[in-house]
């Protein structure tokens, strides 16, 4: 039988390598987390990116080949979400450089989002069913 | 708007952008589709536009931007004829490039305006996915100009190609490596508009050596561009809603290019090194050719009687149809052929026209209805009981040798079995051979009979011979 103060020095040796091995882990902590940091949103993205690639391929084989004009059309229309980025650099930037190529931008992507769905819209409209 | 609410209108963005593509799975949900994209578009734009930190100077700006562009675009997409659809789609890819080209560049001089850094101090991962964006962005539009100018014929169709040209290619694209590697490394804007001068020129040098018929394959490839351009965007700007669209589109031009391909019997590496159908053709001619039967040639009236006596008829159109605009005077003589109790249907082939599914958009045009237009594989097999196939505009998709001859250009290339209809027209102006340089054994085989001349004049001799 141990005595109450062999438990006490065996616990307070096992709390003082606690504590040590704690110090240990906040340090490598310390050293991984910027790293983590800088890797976990584009690492998210990517994850993101590669499930939309997915999505992609299997929603663009579902597509008609008789369709396949228009889907081009649309897919045009869509890239030109490329707008956004314009749109922020239009509007955030305090350089006059940022700012004319955002408005420059934003221009020709205007024109691809207009002219995309309506150029869309009047080939989906002739296509017709029998008697229809 | 809040951070947390504006990705959310990106997601919402985003689920409509999948679901505007998941609608052209059928004609009739392709329109609400095409509404869901326009849906997803406009929230895009109002959630940026209501970010904070929008001054009223900058919103005024981008509806300026948008006002002017968008007039120009709804103008054009008004006026534009149909068969020049094309070189209207290869003109948009161009825009879209060019945008990827000045989003970097705002990025470049203004990185605080998305959170990566200062005016010379911007984050390596970010610099890297701006060159990326800005390389494919530049790609894209010298690319699609040329693509542009080709098929609207402002531009010889012919392949350029010069001794040294793939070497120059890969010299080039080595170089641009390069360059991005020291871009990352120092965030010059001098190496940056650099990288962007050398990927014009190498967008216009992979372009010009491939030929006027390869253009669908370069149209979807392009396509495919101007979608990974928006993602490189989306990633320099760690935006989700630019990632998510731009694979979406990257996949969709990859999946088109990877049908025109397959529809060719040809790999993506061979269209790319261009050069087909560069020799006139002439010498493709054969030895056999002058111990061939003669040709057939018939006049649009013996068409008209032999047609009016069918049964089952299938028209098959290809890009000179397109370059005659007959579609509409052919529905005509679909009428009239069904008033005499003749079943129509038309074949197309992967490869008809200048863009994936451009035979079907001028028919829909020419008030076609859909369901008497067929793929390839659904109606391959009825020729066998066809009375005749009226093969308007198209060639090299119909040629026997495909399937026989091991030595032939086209070999293994998937065709439309029209030599298996009892009768076989064919419309055409003189006996060249197709694109491909390769001359048609079905020219003469016994059951065809030639009918020389414009695609749009002989059909409509066929119509007033059928009208008396």
């Amino acid at each position: 039988m141990s005595t109450p103060q062999q438990i006490a020095n065996e616990a307070a040796s096992i709390a003082d390598r606690a504590a040590m091995l704690a110090e240990q882990a906040r340090q490598m902590a310390e050293v991984v987390a910027p790293v983590a940091a800088a890797a976990e949103p584009f690492l998210y993205l990517l994850t993101i990116f590669l499930m939309a690639c997915f999505v992609g391929y299997y929603v663009v084989w579902s597509v008609t080949p008789a369709l396949h004009s228009p889907l081009m059309g649309v897919t045009n229309a869509i890239s030109s979400v490329i707008v956004v980025g314009a749109i922020l650099a239009t509007g955030l930037s305090d350089s006059v450089a940022a700012k004319v190529f955002g408005f420059l931008a934003v221009t020709l992507a205007a024109v691809n989002i207009f002219g995309g769905f309506m150029v869309t819209r009047r080939m989906l409209a002739m296509f017709k069913k029998k008697g229809g | 708007m809040a951070t947390t609410l504006s990705t959310l209108a990106y997601l919402v963005a985003s689920v409509l952008f999948i679901l505007a593509l998941r609608g052209l799975s059928h004609p009739e949900t392709s329109r609400q589709g095409n509404l869901f994209g326009m849906i997803g578009m406009a929230i895009a734009i109002v959630a940026t536009l209501l970010k904070p930190g929008m001054g009223f100077g900058g919103i005024a700006l981008v509806i300026v931007g948008l006002a002017i562009g968008g007039t120009i675009g709804t103008i054009v997409a008004q006026r534009i004829q149909m068969t020049a659809l094309p070189q209207l789609v290869a003109a948009f890819h161009s825009l879209v490039g060019m945008a990827a080209v000045f989003v970097a560049a705002a990025a470049l001089y203004s990185p605080q305006s998305f959170g990566i850094g200062v005016p010379g101090n911007i984050k390596g991962a970010s610099l890297l996915e701006m060159s990326l964006g800005l390389a494919i962005g530049a790609i894209t539009f010298s690319g699609s100009v040329i693509a542009f100018l080709k098929l609207a014929g402002r531009m010889s169709g012919a392949p350029i190609i010069f001794k040294g040209q793939h070497m120059l290619n890969a010299g080039l694209g080595a170089l641009l490596l390069v360059l991005i590697i020291a871009f990352v490394a120092t965030g010059s804007p001098f190496l940056f508009w650099l990288i962007a001068i050398l990927a014009f020129a190498l967008g216009f040098l992979l372009i010009i050596p491939i030929g006027g018929a390869d253009m669908p394959v370069v149209v979807s490839m392009l396509n495919s561009y101007s979608g990974w351009a928006a993602a490189g965007i989306g990633f320099t700007i760690g935006n989700l809603l630019l990632i998510v669209t731009g694979a979406l589109v990257g996949a969709s031009g990859a999946i088109l290019s990877y049908i025109m391909c397959k529809g060719m019997n040809r790999s993506i590496i061979n269209v790319l090194l261009g050069g087909f159908g560069s020799d006139g053709g002439a010498a493709a001619a054969g030895p056999g050719a002058a111990d061939r039967a003669p040709v057939k040639a018939g006049s649009p009236e013996d068409a008209a009687y032999i047609m009016k006596n069918a049964q089952k008829i299938i028209v098959v159109p290809g890009y000179g149809m397109a370059v005659a605009q007959a579609q509409q005077v052919v529905r005509e003589m679909a009428d009239l052929l069904k008033k005499e109790g003749a079943e129509i249907s038309y074949a197309i082939h992967p490869v008809a026209g200048r863009m994936p599914g451009h035979m079907n958009v001028l028919l829909a045009e020419a008030n076609v209805p859909y369901d008497e237009v067929h793929e390839l594989e659904e109606i391959n097999a009825e020729f066998a009981d066809a009375d005749v196939a009226y093969v308007i505009g198209a060639n090299d998709v119909t040629n026997p040798a495909a399937k026989t001859d091991k030595s032939s250009a086209i070999y293994g290339m998937p065709i439309l079995d029209v030599e298996r209809a009892k009768t076989v027209f064919f419309v055409k102006r003189g006996m060249a051979s197709g694109y491909a340089g390769v001359e048609n054994e079905l020219f003469f085989r016994p059951n065809t009979m030639m009918l020389f001349g414009d695609a749009k004049k002989v059909t409509q001799e066929i119509v007033q011979a059928l009208q008396k």
